[in-house]
């Protein structure tokens, strides 16, 4: 999960200018830190050789250089970060090989849930796409806030309940690779984390095909259990009855997931005493 | 009759909280006790718990930070040795717990570590530098300090009775929403605060109105030590972004207690709304600890270098415009949501203009050592370990403020290891600085150096270990608040923090260590001169400590560094052994206004977060009644006479000659 192997053009470009920025930055820090540690010690209080300069306290030409410094290196780097957020929107085209991938991510409690509308198929914990093809994801939540993260494929994106985000990637070399959740939403949040499979684009419709003749069947009803909060160890994958799901759960029709089961009438943790409502 | 609260709130499932619970209860009882018994309670309570003097305020806003930074401290290491365990098991704390503690942790450090700590020195010292009596409102200060305490008193509560917020310390809807956490964690979060954030913003206030309107004959603004330029700012940011934090969390309660939508899922509530105001608050309260900081180490900087700040005009205005533009970026703390790329641009510009001002502070402390004659004692120690860990800080800061690079280091262990880096090596290496420089004006005798030096050695080497770690494993994918991971990669990491972070403790061991071996031998480390450091501000031109009404006489300032201009311009007016003419002083009665109030706010908070709406109504009425009983009062002043501060002033003005004589004679 090295932010610094990327294996797709988005994460690329995302650790292209991460390092940049912090070699930008470096070419003033280490003088700098040099020059602190450098005139504490040279102007040790014990070291008769340095000059004790008390009326040294103002200097005009002081003042522009270090105003002047910290503000070449802000506009130098203000625009790498103005070009950088337009290139780099998580909304804008990344063009692959072959016909964009559509994938649509909820995030439940506590597990992804990955739908293929035009495949016609969902997984839940496992992410499959074909290298090289331009990945569309929108994204939504079942209950709380998360955010979708794939470290080696790049920018990462909120997911929250009755609203839709949109986020563009592209995976270029075949493998496995992890993704998670990177905004905590509670106790089984660690539990998060999902396989990402790249394979060939050849390999892609089979992989489809095989998934289509699976017997578990993903509609609302089955979705409604799905959204439970729990945690998948396994990685079910499903037949998607009807590819409107996303939609029904992004505008709220199929309404969002329950909290904790209540046990018990006092403040401990899976019980939650009178609704105040 | 209790509402929500029955035995089942205490968690005697769960030994962790039950044992330190019953550990702190002990300990209370003990010392308790102790002050009973040796018959310390009416002078506890007639010189402490009711006193008005701002030295004594911002000595008890410090114990109170110290205690609960022992507290957070705690935290902290219970959650190290989890990361540290839990690779491919569930460690020793199941998330339940877990998450609480890294949310304490982060409530506690912020509101009840940092604040109190900053709030507490600018309290303790920007009086004295004014070269005034009081802050404006004296029993507002006192208000402010005790429902800060019953801030921190319902959050420790929270650990034996109930459970603290699983939601992390900013309590993010709908997670923190009723259907998402049913239980009283977030209510004691929120009350907490609410009622602590009263507190803060009466300090604000209080601050911001002693600056502006109570300086002595001379102060012009562009006279006062930067310490108060520093505070002023950063009050001015409380008085601004205080209520907006007390807006969103009452908006956020309305949502628990009575049905609203806010920030629920259901029925329009929206969470970005949240997130959009509770960083509007959020970021300005970066700046609002920080600021102090900055002020601290400019005055420990140009103590120890023997020279005047380098560029001082420009640094007053490096710190207005810090406290401007900080409330110009919180967007930045949501790059990852899905705004715009113009939006997202903007702020992460604006982010960066921030680090303009900041980089400009570094080098004028740069330059106020180059010509200086530099004595490493412990405050200049902690000021120069501050200037290099902070200048990595920024760096790694202004990276986060880059999108693209946010993109990938958003919520990660880097993000932690970078706040951290600017927290701890900003406002908590500044608090210490600013404990030891101002500990001997505050209590008349200086603390151990070689503890001193131990512990900064300690805490600066610790806070590497500690930290570095996070950074790279933020590099290898790392997110925040994992209670466990299966990731190979990270674990080396974690394991190397758990060491730093036993690094760090002993660190703060040797701090306590100092205080007591400095209580030991305060005899031998008796402060007689009232100016330990030849310091150049006020603070120093009074004994220490300091009498109860500061200065026998208004100082008449002349120029900046007041103190360091009397004592080259005045060495021989001292010798001169002329007799002034004392004045009878007019300070404020002692109230116990402020503890009442804080006992009837915790009773409220208390009931309110169990449901006990009698008991709420009791609380509300009670906290009600004693303000209105105090605004009633008709004696608010005492007199001290002129023959008393005569005889107080006559013995430190000996002891300054006699200094002043032996220079001389040298």
């Amino acid at each position: 999960m090295n932010l610094l192997d990327p294996q797709g053009p988005v994460a690329t470009a995302n650790s292209t200018i991460l390092v940049d920025s912090v070699f930008i930055m470096l070419a003033i820090v280490v003088p700098t830190i040099f020059a602190i540690l450098a005139f504490a010690f040279w102007f040790r209080a014990s070291n008769p050789k340095a000059r004790f300069q008390p009326d040294f306290v103002y200097s005009g030409r002081v003042e522009m250089v270090v105003w002047a410094i910290p503000a070449l290196t802000v506009i130098l780097l203000g625009g790498v970060a103005w070009i950088g957020s337009h290139q780099l929107d998580p909304a804008a085209p990344v063009p692959g090989t072959g016909s964009p991938v559509r994938i649509q991510a909820v995030s439940l409690d506590w597990k992804w849930l990955f739908i293929y509308p035009d495949q016609r198929v969902a997984t839940v914990n496992t992410l499959t796409v074909p290298a090289g093809a331009e990945l569309n994801f929108q994204l939504t939540s079942s209950s709380v806030m998360n955010t979708f993260f794939i470290p080696q494929l790049g920018s990462m994106i909120y997911t929250m309940n009755g609203m839709v985000t949109r986020l563009n990637l592209r995976a270029d070399n075949e493998g496995k690779l992890k993704g998670m959740s990177a905004h905590f939403s509670g106790d089984g949040f660690p539990d998060m984390m999902f396989d990402v499979n790249v394979i060939s684009p050849l390999a892609f419709p089979d992989w489809v095909a095989t998934t289509a003749k699976t017997d578990a069947v993903l509609n609302e009803d089955s979705y409604k259990k799905l959204m439970q909060q729990g945690i998948e160890t396994g990685r079910p994958t499903y037949r998607l009855e009807d590819p409107r799901l996303f939609d029904l759960i992004a505008t709220q029709h199929i309404p969002p997931g329950p909290g904790p089961e209540l046990i018990s009438d006092a403040g401990r943790p899976h019980s939650g005493g009178h609704d105040a409502r | 009759m209790l509402g929500k609260l029955d035995w089942s709130a205490i968690p005697f499932d769960q030994p962790i909280p039950l044992i330190a619970g019953a550990i702190v209860l002990v300990g209370i009882l003990a010392v308790l006790t102790w002050v009973v018994v040796k018959g310390h309670l009416p002078y506890l309570w007639h010189e402490w718990i009711t006193s008005v003097d701002h030295k004594r305020i911002g000595a008890m806003y410090i114990l109170l930070a110290s205690v609960m930074l022992l507290r957070g401290g705690s935290d902290a290491i219970m959650m190290r040795i989890q990361q540290a365990i839990a690779y491919q098991s569930q460690g020793y704390l199941p998330p339940e717990h877990y998450n609480q503690i890294f949310s304490a942790h982060g409530t506690i450090m912020i509101f009840f570590v940092a604040m109190p700590f900053v709030i507490g020195l600018m309290n303790l010292v920007v009086p004295l530098q004014l070269g005034v009596r009081d802050v404006a409102f004296p029993t507002l200060n006192s208000v402010g300090f005790w429902l800060t305490a019953t801030g921190a008193l319902l959050v420790n509560l929270s650990l034996v009775i109930g459970e603290f917020a699983r939601t992390g310390w900013l309590a993010f809807p709908p997670l923190s929403g009723l259907s998402y956490s049913p239980g009283v964690g977030v209510d004691y979060y929120a009350w907490s605060l609410q009622i602590s954030g009263v507190g803060t913003l009466v300090a604000g206030i209080n601050l911001v109105t002693t600056v502006l309107k109570l300086r002595t004959k001379g102060m012009n603004y562009l006279r006062m030590p930067m310490f108060c330029w520093t505070t002023l700012a950063s009050s001015l940011l409380i008085v601004a972004a205080f209520p907006i934090l007390t807006a969103t969390l009452a908006m956020l309660l309305l949502d628990r207690y009575l049905g609203f939508h806010f920030f629920t899922n259901e029925a329009g509530g929206n969470v970005m709304m949240f997130m959009n105001l509770i960083w509007a608050w959020g970021h300005p309260e970066v700046y609002i600890l920080v600021l102090p900081a900055f002020g601290i180490f400019s005055e420990v900087v140009s103590t120890f270098s023997g020279k005047a700040l380098f560029g001082y005009r420009s640094m007053v205005l490096a710190t207005m415009a810090i406290c401007v533009i900080s409330f110009m970026v919180w967007l930045h703390h949501f790059f990852t949501m899905g705004a715009g790329p113009d939006v997202n641009a903007i702020f992460g510009i604006a982010s960066m203009i921030i680090a303009v001002p900041t980089g400009v502070k570094i080098y004028n402390w740069l330059f106020t050592m180059y010509g200086g004659r530099i004595r490493f004692a412990t405050p200049m120690l902690w000021a120069v370990g501050f200037m290099v860990t902070f200048i990595i800080g920024g760096l790694t800061g202004v990276l986060v403020a880059v999108p693209p690079a946010d993109f990938i280091l958003h919520n990660s262990m880097f993000l932690v290891a970078h706040f951290h880096n600017v927290i701890i090596g900003g406002v908590l290496f500044g608090a210490f600085a600013g404990f030891e420089y101002w500990f001997p004006k505050a209590f008349g005798f200086r603390l151990d150096e070689r503890w001193g030096k131990l512990a900064f050695w300690f805490t600066f080497t610790g806070f590497y270990v500690t930290f570095v770690p996070l950074y790279v494993a933020g590099m290898l994918g790392m997110t925040r608040r994992l209670q466990h991971y299966n990731v190979a990669a990270w674990r080396p990491w974690m394991i190397v923090a758990a060491v730093g972070m036993a690094v760090l403790s002993i660190g703060v061991i040797c701090q306590i260590m100092q205080l007591v071996v400095s209580i030991r031998n305060r005899e031998a480390l008796r402060d007689r001169t009232g100016d330990p450091w030849d310091g150049r501000s006020l603070e120093w031109a009074t004994s220490s400590p300091p009498p109860v009404f500061n200065f026998a006489f208004n100082p008449d300032v002349r120029g900046e560094d007041a103190y360091w201009d009397m004592k080259t311009h005045a060495k021989q007016q001292l010798l001169e052994h002329e007799v002034p003419e004392y004045q009878d002083i007019e300070m404020p009665r002692n109230s116990p206004t402020g503890f009442v109030c804080a006992f009837f706010a915790t009773i409220m908070g208390f009931a309110l977060i169990w449901h006990i709406w009698w008991m709420v109504i009791l609380g509300g009425i009670g906290a009600f009644a004693t303000f209105v009983v105090f605004a009633w009062r008709d004696h608010d002043e005492y007199v001290i006479p002129a023959a008393e501060v005569a005889a107080i002033d006559r013995v430190n003005l000996e002891e300054r000659r006699s200094l002043v004589s032996l220079a001389g004679a040298i």
